[in-house]
């Protein structure tokens, strides 16, 4: 055996990841003795015989000597020591075989680790509890006290051949037993109509076989809700939801959708021939087990949708849902993540791949509910633009099938099924070869390999839920595939066949490539140090062949695979939502309620987060997600424009999960109306607004769970139609759901987010919420009704017995919209602001922080003060309009406004009846969970609020 | 007068090589993208450039420390040609990433550790050119620049930041509040020489007005990170 050497890398100075940790075990109360004995040093092993010149140096290779200090003799204090486990990818440790290449220095093998140290007073037992509850995850990691051996290379013995499966015969019970053996997730149904498939073939099935059934039959890819036939029990016959969706769209026939409901994401084309594919995915059960890697890996697949249709991605967005960092740790489910931990975690992984990657993250929301403690939700979107895109016409019989990308390894193995089961308490340790680890720059090259090369292919599609099994499945669907596993670049010996065929290793692409393009694009991808693989041919006979050496693992025709899915039936029981009720609610001191509304951790600045993210990289972000005077209020939509582009586009999100409870249907037409309303806010074009749906449900077997679902499609349908606003692509997320150790189900809050993205004709037209010009009148657009349920007051000052309705649509707000464009663009209006959670009064205070300005108000829009203040009735915003304007405005708008009050160079904000609240006061509220410092390229700040009370 | 060729260095995981190239490109050079490996197969593509400029991202995906990986490429692959060009007075800038590879390869002093609070930070700051710097790169100008920063690893260490200052080799300062924790608030730094330099901040997301957050209240012209960019291009040119 080589010798093995350890090189222990220790920071000069204070290390920051040191106070990470003691402020996290700070927050969930556990001791980590005196943190000035706390200390982490990095750990890089080495197989092979070293001598002093070579360990010279590597040691100065891997060791800066203004910033660290390295060690080859093993430390002698104790402490713990963590590192990845077998088959996990250590991207460090490749670095440093490849480093040593370089440096002359001959190494057989490498690996990375931390190593972690405490106080005296700290013993063994506690010490793994801190770094088991707040350093290292065993779902992709290990420890042990003292010095760890590492694993240097990963071998396993795989037979190499697939396994057949009997069912032939088999009762109804003993399948369902093999098909949870299996983990399959498939409906009884299913497994019957896949055993007499088999019977009539007279064969048994192979386990590659039935693993690709389970994983294209999925709920992940099939969307088997979302087109199952949905008997209600108001009697209504209805068409799958799916289809309902895309009628809407088709009969809106918006010139400007080039691709909806086909394919990898949804493609407009607004102006020129510039297309943007547009899609949004969800990342949920991942980013429970191990937060980072799965919200890593959420950035990570919904860019190779992107690039998946041949677009360049641009942008990213991000929306997530965590339960209560407040939490008590005793108060978590057993094999649950903390939600704290949760949220760290996926923040951190969204930045590190959009980071990386080199994607600006522009938009995204952040939610808080005590539904999301063990099942978070995490909503990742990527926007791509292309240049005379056209739809690729293969793959075409003869035309290559060819792997690109990252290698192929045990993680992810089912990833797809896995999200279609319901977690339980162990699931955390079950499904750790569900957990995908991203590599953001594998990906990166990627990009730079394809975008480009659009003339070498003639059919792409990502490597997602199902690996090779979904990718090569959905592209020979109608042509057929002879594919070889043996040519599949492997990360690691040891897979069995299945293996290789589903797993869901991280960024590869599969493009069908003609014969004679094949040598262009192994240059291409030579140049930019992609590793390409040629597994095989679409063949033309329609049946999908899979071979391991030698023998046929799997055959099966691509219409059985796609078609032979049996269709669900499912009950929906109907919502019966409380409608046209009015309920007031009464709140002694309007002023503490609007700076408790501020502090809301879903209202309550994100700025800690949006920092974290690149939001900058191109140069294209024209309207940032932080605006004004101090670049600390939130903007409605985001716009993004080529840096000399007259023209460009807005995001915007909608999402309101605590409308859905009360009602589901007003809640889906409230967040495709405030998403609506964040990109008209901006200045983007009303008439051209596509957009996406994302559904994170509970479980749909539950009539009521699957009602509240058709519900929302309901909402939807009426709000897509009701704005000529199409939908061109969207994802569900089903079972959502949570079985804890105290034996009840948890169920998310019926999540939807809508995102829609808006043409902006004239980037110079542009507005955004911060009050600009005292004297300025502020007029607001839009009814105001005492519609409280679900609203924000409720959520901080409880529920009253008898709640009232949720905020019922606006049939006027689509001409409300488009005339208030023209107003835009007509240069009438200074600053715009669109009325959502909180309603007027945190609207107001969010414009006033914005501007660093005054206002006062002198008429309400409601005889009830609180209606007026905190209501939250759809389809409002406020404009800022200059005071000789004001009757062109009205003119524009046709008369429908209400001028509500005037800007002010005071320092308040006024309210009739109401004790002035200061502008400083509503931004220290806002800042609550922690201030940032204002923006230094503009004006300096007034006194801070501190500094103006002595 | 034909615009200078420039030469942006990438390595795997770069990602602002094309915002680097659009500024170089909008200050009157001819920029063209080459990746680190191709440089070192084909040393002479470096003898015809005028400018090199390595860009920001995360090259090897900052596996060791950032920037580590690629200066290992530039200088035990690429070597004596790099250092002669340098020698030449030729400008060479380091954005980011590639302020992180210039420190790596001793072509600047110092070094850049994880930033002091131990995050990824993206903000904008305002940033001094120092007037008694040697630095070509901020030669003349006198108005502060602002432009973002988008960094985990922008903490400048140095053991003698008097002595930089003499030699005068501090670049740029932070006038905002220090995001980093660099000794001395130091933002940039050049060599002795002045010819080359090296910046944490992106001055290259800056080239045209429209992109200063605050464009319609303060006169972003005057704050425009292209400036650098076109004292670069203009001792490109008179080489």
């Amino acid at each position: 055996m080589a010798a093995r050497h350890r090189l222990t890398i220790r920071t000069i100075g204070d290390d920051p990841r040191v106070t990470a940790i003691v402020e996290a075990a700070g927050h969930l109360g556990i001791g980590v003795g005196d943190p000035d004995r706390l200390s982490i040093a990095d750990l890089v092993f080495l197989e092979g015989h070293l001598d002093q010149d070579a360990m010279h140096r590597l040691h100065g290779f891997l060791v800066d000597p203004l910033l660290q200090m390295g060690s080859w003799n093993e430390p002698s204090a104790p402490g713990i020591e963590v590192t990845y486990l077998p088959g996990v990818t250590d991207s460090s440790a490749g670095a440093v075989i490849q480093a040593a290449r370089q440096l002359g220095v001959v190494v057989t093998g490498a690996a990375t680790g931390r190593r972690i140290e405490f106080a005296d007073s700290i013993d063994v037992d506690h010490a793994e509890q801190i770094v088991s509850r707040l350093v290292a995850n065993p779902v992709i990691e290990r420890w042990t006290a003292g010095c760890i051996e590492p694993t240097f290379h990963t071998a396993g013995e795989g037979t190499g051949v697939a396994e057949t499966v009997a069912i032939a015969g088999l009762d109804r019970e003993r399948l369902i037993e093999i098909g949870h053996a299996r983990k399959l997730a498939l409906d009884p149904e299913e497994l019957l109509v896949i055993q007499r498939h088999f019977e009539a073939l007279g064969r048994p099935p192979t386990d590659v076989e039935l693993e690709t059934l389970a994983q294209t039959w999925s709920e992940h890819c099939a969307h088997k809700t979302f087109r199952a036939d949905i008997a209600t029990d108001d009697g209504e016959e209805r068409a799958p939801l799916i289809e309902m969706l895309r009628q809407c769209t088709d009969a809106i026939a918006a010139p400007f959708v080039k691709s909806a409901f086909v394919g990898n994401a949804g493609i407009v084309g607004f102006h020129h021939d510039v297309t943007l594919a547009l899609k949004a995915e969800t990342h949920n059960h991942p980013s429970a087990i191990e937060p980072f890697g799965g919200a890593n890996t959420g950035v990570g697949g919904v860019i190779r949708d992107v690039l998946g249709i041949a677009h360049r991605p641009i942008a990213i967005t991000d929306i997530l849902c965590f339960g209560s960092p407040e939490q008590p740790l005793a108060d978590i489910p057993a094999g649950a993540l903390h939600p704290r931990r949760i949220r760290d975690g996926v923040i951190d992984g969204i930045a590190d791949y959009g980071n990386k990657i080199g994607l600006p993250t522009v938009a995204g929301a952040i939610l808080y509910d005590p539904g999301y403690t063990t099942n978070p939700l995490v909503f990742a979107g990527c926007i791509g633009s292309a240049v005379g895109w056209t739809q690729h016409p293969g793959p075409f019989p003869g035309d290559h099938v060819i792997v690109l990308g990252g290698r192929t390894g045990r993680d992810g193995i089912r990833g797809a099924t896995f999200s279609s089961l319901t977690m339980d308490a162990t699931t955390g340790s079950v499904a750790g070869a569900s957990v995908q680890i991203g590599d953001p720059i594998v990906e990166k090259l990627l990009i730079d390999v394809l975008v480009g090369a659009e003339q070498l292919y003639t059919a792409i599609t990502d490597c997602g839920a199902g690996g090779l099994s979904s990718a090569v499945g959905e592209m020979a669907e109608g042509v057929g595939a002879d594919v070889e596993l043996d040519r599949v670049p492997l990360k690691y010996p040891g897979l069995e066949p299945w293996e290789v065929w589903l797993s869901e290793a991280q960024e590869r692409m599969v493009v069908a490539v003609p014969p004679e393009r094949i040598e262009e694009l192994e240059d291409r991808c030579a140049y930019y140090g992609v590793e390409l693989a040629d597994i095989g041919v679409f063949t033309g006979d329609g049946v999908l062949t899979v071979r391991s050496r030698g023998e046929v693992v799997l055959e099966m025709s691509t219409e059985f695979l796609h078609d032979g899915r049996p269709q669900r039936s499912l009950t929906a029981t109907m919502p019966r939502p409380v409608r046209g009720k009015y309920i007031s609610r009464t709140i002694d001191d309007p002023r503490q309620a609007l700076l408790r509304l501020l502090s809301h951790r879903n209202i309550a600045s994100k700025a800690d987060t949006i920092h974290r993210y690149d939001h900058e990289i191109l140069g294209a972000t024209a309207v940032r997600p932080l605006i004004g005077r101090h670049a600390d209020a939130p903007a409605d939509g985001v716009v993004i424009a080529e840096p000399i582009d007259r023209e460009g586009f807005a995001i915007g999100i909608g999402v309101n999960p605590w409308w859905g409870l009360h009602d589901p249907e007003a809640m889906a037409y409230g967040a495709v109306d405030e998403a609506i309303r964040n990109v008209v806010a901006v200045g983007a074009d009303p008439t051209k607004v596509a957009l996406l749906d994302n559904f994170s449900w509970g479980d749909p077997r539950r009539p009521s769970t699957l009602g509240a679902l058709v519900a929302a499609v309901d909402g939807c349908c009426a709000a897509s139609m009701a704005h000529r606003a199409p939908f061109v692509s969207g994802k569900d997320s089903l079972n959502n759901e949570y079985d804890g150790v105290d034996g009840e189900r948890h169920s998310v809050p019926p999540t939807l987010v809508i995102t829609a993205v808006a043409h902006v004709p004239d980037i110079d037209a542009v507005v955004t919420p911060e009050f600009a010009q005292p004297g300025n009148a502020i007029v607001l657009l839009g009814t105001t009704s005492r519609e409280f349920a679900g609203s924000h007051v409720d959520l901080i000052y409880g529920e009253p017995a008898e709640l009232g309705c949720v905020p019922a649509p606006d049939p006027d707000a689509p001409t409300r919209y488009q005339r208030l464009h023209q107003a835009i663009r007509g240069g009438l209006v200074w600053s715009c602001h669109d009325l959502s959670e909180g309603g007027l009064a945190v609207a107001l205070a969010e414009m006033c922080i914005a501007g660093r300005l005054g206002a006062e108000i002198t008429e309400l829009p409601h005889e009830n003060l609180i209606a007026s203040l905190f209501g939250e009735s759809q389809s409002r915003l406020l404009v800022e309009v200059g005071q000789a304007d004001l009757d062109r405005f009205g003119d524009v708008m046709h008369g429908k406004i209400q001028v509500i009050g005037r800007v002010t160079d005071g320092e308040h904000l006024v309210f009739p009846g109401v004790e002035p609240i200061h502008v400083e006061d509503l931004a220290d509220a806002f800042h609550r969970v922690g201030t940032p410092p204002a923006d230094p390229t503009g004006v300096p700040p007034t006194a801070r609020a501190e500094d103006r009370r002595r | 007068m034909t615009a200078p060729p420039a030469l942006v260095i990438a390595g795997p995981g770069t990602n602002r090589d094309r915002d680097l190239a659009f500024a170089l490109e909008l200050a009157g050079a001819d920029p063209t993208i080459v990746l680190a490996t191709e440089l070192v197969a084909h040393p002479r593509l470096l003898a015809r450039a005028k400018l090199v400029a390595i860009a920001g991202g995360f090259s090897y995906g900052d596996a060791l420390g950032a920037g580590r990986m690629l200066a290992l490429d530039l200088t035990t692959g690429l070597g004596d040609p790099l250092r002669e060009f340098v020698a030449s007075g030729r400008p060479v800038i380091g954005i980011c990433n590639g302020f992180q590879v210039l420190a790596r390869t001793k072509l600047l002093p110092g070094a850049l550790g994880h930033n002091v609070h131990g995050r990824f930070e993206c903000r904008w700051v305002v940033l001094d050119p120092q007037p008694t710097s040697r630095c070509l790169w901020t030669k003349g100008i006198d108005q502060a620049i602002h432009c973002p920063i988008a960094h985990g690893e922008g903490r400048y260490v140095h053991p003698d930041p008097d002595s930089l200052a003499e030699a005068g080799q501090i670049a740029l300062r932070y006038r905002s509040p220090n995001p980093n924790g660099s000794v001395a608030d130091i933002a940039g730094v050049c060599n002795p020489a002045g010819n080359v330099l090296g910046l944490m901040p992106h001055p290259e997301n800056f080239v045209v007005p429209r992109q200063h957050p605050q464009h319609r209240r303060i006169d972003a012209r005057r704050h425009l990170g292209l400036q650098l960019f076109e004292n670069g291009v203009a001792a490109a040119a008179a080489m």
